[in-house]
Protein backbone atom coordinates (compact mmCIF):
# COMPACT_ATOMS: atom_id res chain seq x y z
CA UNK A 1 0.00 0.00 0.00
CA UNK A 2 1.17 3.48 -0.62
CA UNK A 3 1.23 5.93 1.45
CA UNK A 4 0.82 9.10 0.79
CA UNK A 5 2.61 12.37 2.12
CA UNK A 6 0.22 14.82 2.80
CA UNK A 7 -2.95 14.21 5.05
CA UNK A 8 -6.26 15.97 3.77
CA UNK A 9 -9.42 16.39 5.47
CA UNK A 10 -12.87 16.10 3.94
CA UNK A 11 -12.45 19.57 2.97
CA UNK A 12 -9.34 19.73 1.01
CA UNK A 13 -7.63 21.28 4.02
CA UNK A 14 -4.28 19.48 4.91
CA UNK A 15 -3.75 18.36 8.36
CA UNK A 16 -0.78 16.60 10.48
CA UNK A 17 0.19 13.43 10.73
CA UNK A 18 -0.60 12.15 14.60
CA UNK A 19 2.25 10.15 16.10
CA UNK A 20 0.74 7.87 19.35
CA UNK A 21 2.72 5.90 21.67
CA UNK A 22 1.27 2.33 22.53
CA UNK A 23 2.97 0.49 25.91
CA UNK A 24 5.75 -0.63 27.28
CA UNK A 25 2.84 -0.74 29.90
CA UNK A 26 0.11 -1.28 27.95
CA UNK A 27 -2.72 -3.88 29.36
CA UNK A 28 -2.83 -6.02 25.84
CA UNK A 29 0.37 -5.79 24.62
CA UNK A 30 1.22 -9.56 26.38
CA UNK A 31 4.46 -8.46 28.30
CA UNK A 32 6.53 -5.56 27.68
CA UNK A 33 6.58 -4.03 24.15
CA UNK A 34 5.77 -0.82 22.72
CA UNK A 35 4.72 0.32 19.47
CA UNK A 36 4.86 3.76 18.12
CA UNK A 37 2.16 4.28 15.86
CA UNK A 38 2.06 7.12 12.79
CA UNK A 39 -1.67 7.41 12.74
CA UNK A 40 -4.14 9.27 10.27
CA UNK A 41 -7.14 9.82 12.30
CA UNK A 42 -7.98 6.00 13.17
CA UNK A 43 -6.20 4.48 10.47
CA UNK A 44 -2.55 3.42 11.02
CA UNK A 45 0.19 4.27 8.61
CA UNK A 46 2.72 2.82 10.35
CA UNK A 47 2.86 0.67 13.63
CA UNK A 48 6.59 0.67 14.33
CA UNK A 49 7.81 -2.10 17.08
CA UNK A 50 10.24 -1.13 19.81
CA UNK A 51 11.33 -4.28 21.61
CA UNK A 52 14.00 -5.38 23.55
CA UNK A 53 12.15 -4.25 27.36
CA UNK A 54 12.59 -7.93 28.49
CA UNK A 55 16.05 -9.07 27.23
CA UNK A 56 17.71 -10.64 29.30
CA UNK A 57 20.90 -11.66 27.15
CA UNK A 58 20.03 -15.03 27.58
CA UNK A 59 21.87 -16.16 24.60
CA UNK A 60 25.46 -14.53 26.37
CA UNK A 61 24.23 -15.96 29.88
CA UNK A 62 24.64 -19.42 27.94
CA UNK A 63 28.57 -19.19 26.76
CA UNK A 64 28.82 -18.44 31.09
CA UNK A 65 27.04 -21.21 32.49
CA UNK A 66 27.80 -24.27 30.52
CA UNK A 67 25.86 -26.88 28.95
CA UNK A 68 23.79 -28.39 31.49
CA UNK A 69 23.80 -24.98 34.11
CA UNK A 70 21.99 -23.36 30.79
CA UNK A 71 18.37 -25.31 30.82
CA UNK A 72 16.89 -23.17 33.83
CA UNK A 73 17.27 -20.39 30.99
CA UNK A 74 15.65 -21.73 28.61
CA UNK A 75 12.73 -21.76 30.82
CA UNK A 76 12.70 -18.20 30.81
CA UNK A 77 13.03 -18.22 26.93
CA UNK A 78 9.07 -18.38 26.48
CA UNK A 79 7.79 -19.08 30.02
CA UNK A 80 4.37 -19.42 28.91
CA UNK A 81 5.26 -22.91 26.61
CA UNK A 82 8.95 -23.47 28.72
CA UNK A 83 8.78 -27.21 28.04
CA UNK A 84 9.46 -26.90 24.10
CA UNK A 85 12.49 -24.34 25.03
CA UNK A 86 13.93 -26.84 27.29
CA UNK A 87 13.41 -29.18 24.33
CA UNK A 88 15.06 -27.38 21.74
CA UNK A 89 18.60 -26.62 24.11
CA UNK A 90 18.33 -30.87 25.05
CA UNK A 91 18.22 -31.84 21.81
CA UNK A 92 20.54 -29.31 20.19
CA UNK A 93 23.23 -30.63 23.21
CA UNK A 94 22.26 -34.31 22.30
CA UNK A 95 23.07 -33.90 18.38
CA UNK A 96 26.22 -32.08 19.07
CA UNK A 97 27.45 -35.10 21.47
CA UNK A 98 25.97 -38.37 19.23
CA UNK A 99 23.21 -38.84 22.67
CA UNK A 100 20.36 -41.42 22.16
CA UNK A 101 17.65 -40.18 24.34
CA UNK A 102 15.66 -43.61 25.83
CA UNK A 103 12.33 -44.50 24.05
CA UNK A 104 10.41 -43.71 27.49
CA UNK A 105 12.30 -40.50 28.31
CA UNK A 106 11.13 -39.50 24.49
CA UNK A 107 7.60 -40.51 25.40
CA UNK A 108 7.55 -38.24 28.63
CA UNK A 109 9.08 -35.43 26.17
CA UNK A 110 6.63 -35.88 24.34
CA UNK A 111 4.22 -35.83 27.08
CA UNK A 112 5.43 -32.93 28.80
CA UNK A 113 5.28 -31.08 25.35
CA UNK A 114 1.77 -31.37 23.82
CA UNK A 115 0.61 -30.75 27.83
CA UNK A 116 2.26 -27.59 27.52
CA UNK A 117 1.12 -26.70 23.43
CA UNK A 118 -2.58 -26.93 25.35
CA UNK A 119 -1.77 -24.87 28.25
CA UNK A 120 -0.44 -22.07 25.54
CA UNK A 121 -2.46 -22.23 23.00
CA UNK A 122 -5.28 -21.65 26.17
CA UNK A 123 -3.92 -18.57 27.36
CA UNK A 124 -3.34 -17.54 23.73
CA UNK A 125 -7.17 -17.85 22.71
CA UNK A 126 -8.34 -16.39 25.61
CA UNK A 127 -6.29 -13.38 25.61
CA UNK A 128 -7.45 -13.24 22.28
CA UNK A 129 -10.75 -13.26 23.40
CA UNK A 130 -9.91 -10.66 26.61
CA UNK A 131 -7.61 -8.15 24.16
CA UNK A 132 -11.54 -8.18 22.04
CA UNK A 133 -13.11 -7.03 24.92
CA UNK A 134 -14.75 -10.78 25.74
CA UNK A 135 -13.53 -10.82 29.97
CA UNK A 136 -15.36 -14.38 30.67
CA UNK A 137 -13.76 -16.99 28.18
CA UNK A 138 -10.23 -15.48 29.43
CA UNK A 139 -11.72 -17.01 32.89
CA UNK A 140 -12.58 -20.12 31.45
CA UNK A 141 -9.29 -20.75 29.48
CA UNK A 142 -7.26 -19.69 32.70
CA UNK A 143 -9.76 -22.81 34.33
CA UNK A 144 -8.91 -25.36 31.72
CA UNK A 145 -5.08 -24.27 32.11
CA UNK A 146 -4.99 -24.47 35.71
CA UNK A 147 -5.73 -28.01 35.79
CA UNK A 148 -2.86 -28.90 33.34
CA UNK A 149 -0.69 -26.46 35.50
CA UNK A 150 -1.49 -29.04 38.29
CA UNK A 151 -0.43 -31.93 36.40
CA UNK A 152 2.84 -30.34 35.26
CA UNK A 153 3.51 -29.20 38.60
CA UNK A 154 3.00 -33.07 40.00
CA UNK A 155 5.32 -34.34 36.66
CA UNK A 156 8.06 -31.60 37.84
CA UNK A 157 7.71 -29.85 40.68
CA UNK A 158 7.00 -26.12 38.85
CA UNK A 159 4.10 -24.88 37.46
CA UNK A 160 5.95 -22.49 34.91
CA UNK A 161 9.27 -22.50 34.47
CA UNK A 162 9.59 -26.54 34.37
CA UNK A 163 12.84 -27.21 33.85
CA UNK A 164 12.37 -30.77 33.44
CA UNK A 165 14.47 -31.93 30.86
CA UNK A 166 17.71 -32.52 31.20
CA UNK A 167 20.72 -33.44 28.41
CA UNK A 168 19.92 -37.05 27.53
CA UNK A 169 16.43 -37.33 28.70
CA UNK A 170 13.80 -35.76 31.08
CA UNK A 171 14.72 -35.51 35.24
CA UNK A 172 11.94 -37.77 36.49
CA UNK A 173 9.57 -40.47 35.02
CA UNK A 174 5.66 -40.22 35.26
CA UNK A 175 4.53 -39.87 38.81
CA UNK A 176 2.34 -42.32 39.87
CA UNK A 177 -1.37 -42.13 38.50
CA UNK A 178 0.27 -39.97 36.19
CA UNK A 179 -1.26 -41.70 32.88
CA UNK A 180 -5.12 -42.08 34.42
CA UNK A 181 -4.76 -38.54 35.47
CA UNK A 182 -4.04 -36.91 32.18
CA UNK A 183 -6.64 -39.50 30.52
CA UNK A 184 -8.92 -37.78 32.75
CA UNK A 185 -8.22 -34.49 32.08
CA UNK A 186 -8.25 -35.49 28.42
CA UNK A 187 -11.90 -36.64 28.54
CA UNK A 188 -12.59 -33.26 30.40
CA UNK A 189 -11.35 -30.98 28.23
CA UNK A 190 -12.19 -32.21 24.58
CA UNK A 191 -15.77 -30.91 24.86
CA UNK A 192 -14.59 -27.89 27.08
CA UNK A 193 -12.84 -27.34 23.88
CA UNK A 194 -16.27 -26.96 21.42
CA UNK A 195 -17.90 -25.16 24.05
CA UNK A 196 -15.23 -22.70 23.95
CA UNK A 197 -15.44 -22.38 20.29
CA UNK A 198 -18.97 -21.83 20.60
CA UNK A 199 -18.59 -19.63 23.30
CA UNK A 200 -16.35 -17.06 21.79
CA UNK A 201 -14.54 -18.66 18.88
CA UNK A 202 -18.31 -18.58 16.62
CA UNK A 203 -19.52 -15.28 18.17
CA UNK A 204 -20.81 -13.01 16.03
CA UNK A 205 -18.89 -10.02 17.44
CA UNK A 206 -15.59 -11.33 17.62
CA UNK A 207 -15.76 -12.81 14.13
CA UNK A 208 -16.41 -9.16 12.95
CA UNK A 209 -13.57 -8.20 14.85
CA UNK A 210 -11.49 -11.06 13.57
CA UNK A 211 -12.24 -12.14 9.86
CA UNK A 212 -10.60 -10.52 7.35
CA UNK A 213 -8.25 -8.43 9.26
CA UNK A 214 -4.43 -8.37 8.88
CA UNK A 215 -4.82 -10.93 6.11
CA UNK A 216 -1.29 -12.37 5.41
CA UNK A 217 -1.15 -14.68 2.20
CA UNK A 218 1.06 -18.11 1.95
CA UNK A 219 4.04 -16.05 -0.21
CA UNK A 220 4.45 -12.99 2.31
CA UNK A 221 4.00 -15.65 5.14
CA UNK A 222 6.97 -17.63 3.93
CA UNK A 223 8.65 -14.60 2.89
CA UNK A 224 8.44 -12.88 6.54
CA UNK A 225 9.55 -16.29 8.22
CA UNK A 226 6.39 -16.39 9.95
CA UNK A 227 5.95 -19.94 11.33
CA UNK A 228 3.61 -22.35 13.53
CA UNK A 229 0.11 -21.44 13.79
CA UNK A 230 0.56 -17.97 12.27
CA UNK A 231 2.03 -20.16 9.02
CA UNK A 232 -0.58 -22.89 8.60
CA UNK A 233 -3.34 -20.02 9.71
CA UNK A 234 -2.26 -18.88 5.73
CA UNK A 235 -2.52 -21.96 4.49
CA UNK A 236 0.90 -23.52 4.54
CA UNK A 237 0.77 -26.85 4.96
CA UNK A 238 4.09 -27.54 7.40
CA UNK A 239 4.35 -28.41 10.73
CA UNK A 240 7.91 -29.75 11.79
CA UNK A 241 6.52 -32.59 13.83
CA UNK A 242 5.41 -34.32 10.70
CA UNK A 243 7.40 -32.78 8.06
CA UNK A 244 10.82 -32.77 9.87
CA UNK A 245 10.02 -35.41 12.64
CA UNK A 246 11.94 -35.55 15.86
CA UNK A 247 11.68 -36.91 18.91
CA UNK A 248 9.24 -40.04 18.86
CA UNK A 249 6.66 -38.07 16.62
CA UNK A 250 6.58 -40.68 13.37
CA UNK A 251 4.91 -43.45 15.58
CA UNK A 252 1.37 -40.76 15.86
CA UNK A 253 -1.29 -40.31 13.89
CA UNK A 254 -2.25 -36.65 13.26
CA UNK A 255 -3.66 -33.81 11.41
CA UNK A 256 -2.25 -30.72 10.63
CA UNK A 257 -4.74 -28.04 10.91
CA UNK A 258 -5.02 -25.13 8.08
CA UNK A 259 -6.40 -21.57 8.15
CA UNK A 260 -9.21 -21.74 5.11
CA UNK A 261 -10.54 -18.49 4.98
CA UNK A 262 -14.04 -19.79 6.89
CA UNK A 263 -15.02 -16.29 7.86
CA UNK A 264 -13.58 -14.19 5.80
CA UNK A 265 -10.12 -14.55 3.25
CA UNK A 266 -7.13 -17.40 4.03
CA UNK A 267 -4.71 -15.83 6.59
CA UNK A 268 -7.06 -13.56 8.61
CA UNK A 269 -6.95 -13.02 12.32
CA UNK A 270 -9.68 -15.62 12.65
CA UNK A 271 -8.06 -18.35 10.49
CA UNK A 272 -4.90 -17.64 13.22
CA UNK A 273 -7.23 -18.42 15.79
CA UNK A 274 -9.21 -21.50 14.96
CA UNK A 275 -5.85 -23.06 13.56
CA UNK A 276 -4.39 -23.05 17.45
CA UNK A 277 -7.80 -24.40 18.65
CA UNK A 278 -8.14 -27.60 16.45
CA UNK A 279 -4.20 -27.78 17.15
CA UNK A 280 -5.60 -28.56 20.69
CA UNK A 281 -7.37 -31.60 19.57
CA UNK A 282 -4.52 -32.92 17.44
CA UNK A 283 -2.45 -32.43 20.56
CA UNK A 284 -5.17 -34.14 22.48
CA UNK A 285 -4.83 -37.72 19.87
CA UNK A 286 -1.18 -37.57 20.02
CA UNK A 287 -1.03 -37.86 24.01
CA UNK A 288 -3.83 -40.24 23.78
CA UNK A 289 -1.49 -42.27 21.88
CA UNK A 290 1.40 -41.59 23.82
CA UNK A 291 0.19 -42.47 26.91
CA UNK A 292 -1.53 -45.50 25.24
CA UNK A 293 2.08 -46.54 24.01
CA UNK A 294 4.68 -45.46 26.01
CA UNK A 295 7.30 -48.00 26.51
CA UNK A 296 9.07 -49.13 30.17
CA UNK A 297 12.67 -48.29 30.87
CA UNK A 298 15.04 -45.35 31.60
CA UNK A 299 13.87 -42.51 31.17
CA UNK A 300 17.47 -40.06 31.10
CA UNK A 301 20.82 -41.54 29.13
CA UNK A 302 24.11 -41.26 31.41
CA UNK A 303 25.76 -38.11 30.10
CA UNK A 304 29.18 -36.70 31.99
CA UNK A 305 28.82 -34.49 34.52
CA UNK A 306 31.62 -32.41 32.55
CA UNK A 307 29.91 -32.45 29.41
CA UNK A 308 32.08 -31.35 26.74
CA UNK A 309 30.81 -32.31 23.12
CA UNK A 310 33.02 -32.54 20.01
CA UNK A 311 33.56 -29.43 17.77
CA UNK A 312 30.80 -28.53 15.46
CA UNK A 313 27.71 -26.44 15.27
CA UNK A 314 24.23 -27.34 14.84
CA UNK A 315 20.98 -26.21 13.57
CA UNK A 316 18.40 -28.23 15.54
CA UNK A 317 13.79 -27.19 14.48
CA UNK A 318 10.97 -28.17 16.54
CA UNK A 319 7.20 -27.25 16.47
CA UNK A 320 6.91 -25.01 19.53
CA UNK A 321 3.56 -23.54 20.61
CA UNK A 322 4.27 -20.41 18.77
CA UNK A 323 6.27 -21.98 15.99
CA UNK A 324 8.85 -23.30 14.42
CA UNK A 325 11.92 -22.79 17.02
CA UNK A 326 15.49 -22.94 15.49
CA UNK A 327 18.38 -23.47 17.33
CA UNK A 328 21.40 -22.68 16.45
CA UNK A 329 24.50 -24.31 18.72
CA UNK A 330 27.90 -24.11 18.36
CA UNK A 331 30.50 -25.71 20.63
CA UNK A 332 34.19 -25.67 20.87
CA UNK A 333 34.80 -28.59 22.51
CA UNK A 334 34.85 -27.11 25.91
CA UNK A 335 32.63 -27.13 29.03
CA UNK A 336 30.89 -23.92 27.92
CA UNK A 337 28.97 -23.74 24.77
CA UNK A 338 30.68 -21.34 22.12
CA UNK A 339 27.35 -19.58 20.77
CA UNK A 340 23.56 -20.08 21.11
CA UNK A 341 21.38 -18.57 18.97
CA UNK A 342 17.33 -18.90 19.32
CA UNK A 343 15.22 -17.96 16.29
CA UNK A 344 11.98 -17.53 18.13
CA UNK A 345 8.03 -17.80 16.13
CA UNK A 346 7.60 -14.09 18.09
CA UNK A 347 10.65 -12.58 16.89
CA UNK A 348 9.50 -12.99 13.01
CA UNK A 349 6.20 -12.23 13.76
CA UNK A 350 6.66 -9.31 15.63
CA UNK A 351 8.64 -8.58 12.47
CA UNK A 352 5.94 -8.58 9.76
CA UNK A 353 3.65 -5.99 12.30
CA UNK A 354 5.28 -3.21 10.94
CA UNK A 355 4.37 -4.38 7.15
CA UNK A 356 1.21 -5.31 8.23
CA UNK A 357 -0.15 -2.61 9.93
CA UNK A 358 -0.46 -0.54 7.04
CA UNK A 359 -3.84 0.84 6.39
CA UNK A 360 -5.83 -0.83 9.47
CA UNK A 361 -7.16 0.72 12.00
CA UNK A 362 -5.84 1.25 15.49
CA UNK A 363 -8.08 -0.58 17.52
CA UNK A 364 -6.77 -3.43 15.08
CA UNK A 365 -3.28 -3.34 16.29
CA UNK A 366 -4.57 -5.17 19.31
CA UNK A 367 -5.83 -8.20 17.30
CA UNK A 368 -3.01 -8.50 15.42
CA UNK A 369 -0.64 -8.89 18.37
CA UNK A 370 -3.66 -11.02 19.67
CA UNK A 371 -3.75 -13.50 16.73
CA UNK A 372 -0.06 -13.75 16.22
CA UNK A 373 0.14 -14.66 19.91
CA UNK A 374 2.87 -12.69 20.50
CA UNK A 375 4.74 -13.13 23.95
CA UNK A 376 7.42 -10.22 24.75
CA UNK A 377 10.09 -12.14 26.19
CA UNK A 378 10.08 -14.48 23.48
CA UNK A 379 11.39 -11.37 21.17
CA UNK A 380 13.66 -9.94 23.61
CA UNK A 381 15.17 -13.11 25.13
CA UNK B 1 17.21 -31.96 -3.59
CA UNK B 2 20.32 -33.33 -1.65
CA UNK B 3 23.45 -30.49 -0.41
CA UNK B 4 25.82 -32.11 -3.50
CA UNK B 5 22.80 -31.17 -6.33
CA UNK B 6 22.62 -27.84 -4.62
CA UNK B 7 26.34 -26.97 -4.45
CA UNK B 8 26.85 -28.30 -8.05
CA UNK B 9 24.30 -25.79 -9.28
CA UNK B 10 25.77 -22.84 -7.02
CA UNK B 11 28.89 -23.87 -8.41
CA UNK B 12 28.29 -23.82 -12.32
CA UNK B 13 26.80 -20.63 -11.67
CA UNK B 14 29.08 -18.38 -9.33
CA UNK B 15 32.10 -20.54 -9.86
CA UNK B 16 35.18 -20.20 -7.39
CA UNK B 17 32.51 -17.63 -5.55
CA UNK B 18 31.01 -20.18 -4.02
CA UNK B 19 33.25 -22.56 -1.33
CA UNK B 20 33.50 -26.21 -1.39
CA UNK B 21 30.39 -28.30 0.13
CA UNK B 22 31.72 -29.14 3.85
CA UNK B 23 30.36 -32.00 5.01
CA UNK B 24 30.33 -31.14 8.38
CA UNK B 25 29.30 -33.60 11.38
CA UNK B 26 25.24 -32.63 11.02
CA UNK B 27 24.94 -30.36 8.16
CA UNK B 28 26.54 -30.12 4.93
CA UNK B 29 27.23 -26.45 4.48
CA UNK B 30 29.26 -24.05 1.45
CA UNK B 31 31.24 -21.43 2.27
CA UNK B 32 30.25 -18.04 0.31
CA UNK B 33 32.17 -14.81 -0.49
CA UNK B 34 30.75 -11.95 1.43
CA UNK B 35 30.78 -9.79 -1.96
CA UNK B 36 29.05 -12.28 -3.39
CA UNK B 37 26.13 -13.38 -0.97
CA UNK B 38 23.42 -11.18 -2.01
CA UNK B 39 23.57 -12.49 -5.63
CA UNK B 40 23.92 -16.35 -4.32
CA UNK B 41 20.73 -16.03 -2.41
CA UNK B 42 19.05 -14.61 -5.00
CA UNK B 43 19.79 -17.29 -7.74
CA UNK B 44 18.71 -19.90 -4.90
CA UNK B 45 15.17 -18.49 -4.29
CA UNK B 46 14.78 -18.06 -8.40
CA UNK B 47 16.11 -20.99 -9.52
CA UNK B 48 14.13 -23.48 -11.09
CA UNK B 49 14.54 -26.80 -8.81
CA UNK B 50 16.08 -24.79 -6.27
CA UNK B 51 13.46 -22.53 -4.58
CA UNK B 52 14.53 -21.24 -1.23
CA UNK B 53 11.59 -19.43 -0.84
CA UNK B 54 12.76 -18.87 3.66
CA UNK B 55 15.42 -17.81 5.60
CA UNK B 56 14.58 -19.97 8.53
CA UNK B 57 17.59 -18.52 10.42
CA UNK B 58 20.71 -16.09 10.34
CA UNK B 59 23.09 -16.47 13.15
CA UNK B 60 26.54 -15.21 13.50
CA UNK B 61 29.16 -16.24 15.96
CA UNK B 62 32.80 -14.90 16.86
CA UNK B 63 35.95 -16.36 16.19
CA UNK B 64 38.48 -14.50 17.43
CA UNK B 65 41.66 -16.82 16.83
CA UNK B 66 40.73 -16.98 13.19
CA UNK B 67 40.41 -13.24 12.99
CA UNK B 68 36.83 -13.43 11.73
CA UNK B 69 32.77 -13.32 12.73
CA UNK B 70 30.88 -15.95 10.58
CA UNK B 71 27.32 -15.16 9.67
CA UNK B 72 25.49 -18.53 9.47
CA UNK B 73 22.31 -18.58 6.83
CA UNK B 74 19.76 -21.55 7.31
CA UNK B 75 17.88 -21.65 4.41
CA UNK B 76 14.63 -23.77 3.54
CA UNK B 77 12.17 -24.31 0.81
CA UNK B 78 8.54 -24.91 1.54
CA UNK B 79 8.08 -26.02 -2.01
CA UNK B 80 11.06 -28.13 -2.44
CA UNK B 81 11.12 -29.28 1.26
CA UNK B 82 15.06 -29.04 0.84
CA UNK B 83 17.39 -27.08 2.79
CA UNK B 84 20.82 -25.71 3.09
CA UNK B 85 23.37 -23.58 5.05
CA UNK B 86 25.54 -20.77 3.94
CA UNK B 87 28.50 -19.48 5.80
CA UNK B 88 30.22 -16.12 5.26
CA UNK B 89 33.10 -14.92 6.81
CA UNK B 90 33.93 -11.35 7.83
CA UNK B 91 36.93 -9.81 8.73
CA UNK B 92 36.92 -9.19 12.60
CA UNK B 93 38.02 -5.75 12.65
CA UNK B 94 35.48 -4.32 10.30
CA UNK B 95 33.01 -6.53 9.13
CA UNK B 96 30.84 -6.45 6.46
CA UNK B 97 28.25 -8.11 4.61
CA UNK B 98 25.60 -6.96 1.97
CA UNK B 99 22.10 -7.63 2.91
CA UNK B 100 19.87 -9.90 1.76
CA UNK B 101 16.85 -8.17 2.93
CA UNK B 102 15.55 -7.69 -1.02
CA UNK B 103 15.47 -11.60 -1.03
CA UNK B 104 13.54 -12.44 1.95
CA UNK B 105 12.31 -9.45 4.05
CA UNK B 106 12.25 -11.73 7.05
CA UNK B 107 15.94 -11.23 7.34
CA UNK B 108 15.68 -7.20 8.37
CA UNK B 109 15.33 -7.84 11.88
CA UNK B 110 17.74 -10.75 11.57
CA UNK B 111 20.34 -8.71 10.71
CA UNK B 112 19.47 -6.12 13.08
CA UNK B 113 19.93 -8.83 15.71
CA UNK B 114 23.47 -9.76 14.25
CA UNK B 115 24.65 -6.14 14.09
CA UNK B 116 23.16 -5.05 17.48
CA UNK B 117 25.10 -8.39 19.11
CA UNK B 118 27.97 -8.49 17.12
CA UNK B 119 28.91 -5.72 15.49
CA UNK B 120 28.59 -6.63 11.72
CA UNK B 121 27.48 -3.94 9.71
CA UNK B 122 24.94 -5.49 6.83
CA UNK B 123 25.51 -2.53 3.72
CA UNK B 124 22.20 -1.74 2.30
CA UNK B 125 20.13 -2.74 4.78
CA UNK B 126 17.13 -0.05 5.00
CA UNK B 127 17.42 0.39 8.84
CA UNK B 128 20.42 -0.66 10.53
CA UNK B 129 19.46 0.09 13.95
CA UNK B 130 20.17 -1.46 17.47
CA UNK B 131 17.28 -4.06 17.99
CA UNK B 132 17.39 -5.25 21.66
CA UNK B 133 19.78 -3.11 23.31
CA UNK B 134 19.67 0.49 23.51
CA UNK B 135 20.35 2.64 21.14
CA UNK B 136 23.33 4.19 22.69
CA UNK B 137 24.64 0.99 24.43
CA UNK B 138 28.51 0.81 23.98
CA UNK B 139 30.07 -2.44 22.42
CA UNK B 140 28.63 -5.96 20.99
CA UNK B 141 28.07 -8.55 23.88
CA UNK B 142 28.18 -11.44 21.86
CA UNK B 143 31.75 -10.62 20.86
CA UNK B 144 34.13 -12.78 22.72
CA UNK B 145 36.31 -9.36 24.06
CA UNK B 146 33.11 -7.50 25.02
CA UNK B 147 33.94 -5.70 28.05
CA UNK B 148 30.81 -4.67 29.78
CA UNK B 149 30.55 -0.58 30.65
CA UNK B 150 31.20 -0.10 34.44
CA UNK B 151 27.80 1.97 34.54
CA UNK B 152 24.62 3.10 32.35
CA UNK B 153 23.72 6.76 32.18
CA UNK B 154 25.18 6.20 36.21
CA UNK B 155 23.69 3.31 36.72
CA UNK B 156 26.26 0.55 38.03
CA UNK B 157 26.57 -2.49 36.05
CA UNK B 158 28.24 -3.85 39.05
CA UNK B 159 26.95 -5.73 42.35
CA UNK B 160 29.14 -6.39 45.35
CA UNK B 161 28.51 -10.11 46.38
CA UNK B 162 26.76 -9.89 49.67
CA UNK B 163 28.21 -13.13 51.05
CA UNK B 164 32.23 -11.61 50.33
CA UNK B 165 31.14 -8.04 52.07
CA UNK B 166 33.19 -7.34 55.04
CA UNK B 167 30.61 -5.91 58.13
CA UNK B 168 31.51 -2.36 59.52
Amino acid sequence: MSVELEIHDSQGLPTEEMTLNMGPQHPSTHGVLRFIVKADGEVMRRAIPDIGYLHRSIEKIAEKVGWHGFMPYTDRVDYVAAMACNQGWAMAAEQLAGIEVPRRGEYCRVIAAELSRICSHLLGVGAMGMDMGAITPFTHALRERDMIMDLLEELCGARLTFNYMRIGGVAWDLPHDFVEKVSHYLDHLEPVIEEFNQLLGYNRIYVKRFADVATVDADMAIAWGLVGPNLRGSGVDFDVRRDLPYSVYEDFDFDVPLGSGEMGSIGDCWDRYIVRMREMVESIRILRQALAGIPEGPVIAKVARNFKPPVGDVHVKIEAPRGEQSWYVSSDGSEYPHRVHIRTGSFTAMGIIDRLSRGLMIADLVAVIASMDIVAPEVDR
Amino acid sequence: MDSTGIHAALRGHFDTAVGELAPGPFEASIEVDASAIEAVCTFLRDEKGLEFDNLSNLSGADYPELERIQAVYSLFSYKQRHSITLRVNADRTAPVIPTVEAVWPAANWLEREIFDLLGVEFSGHCDLRRILLPEDWVGYPLRKDYEEQPDYHGISTVRENLLTMKRD
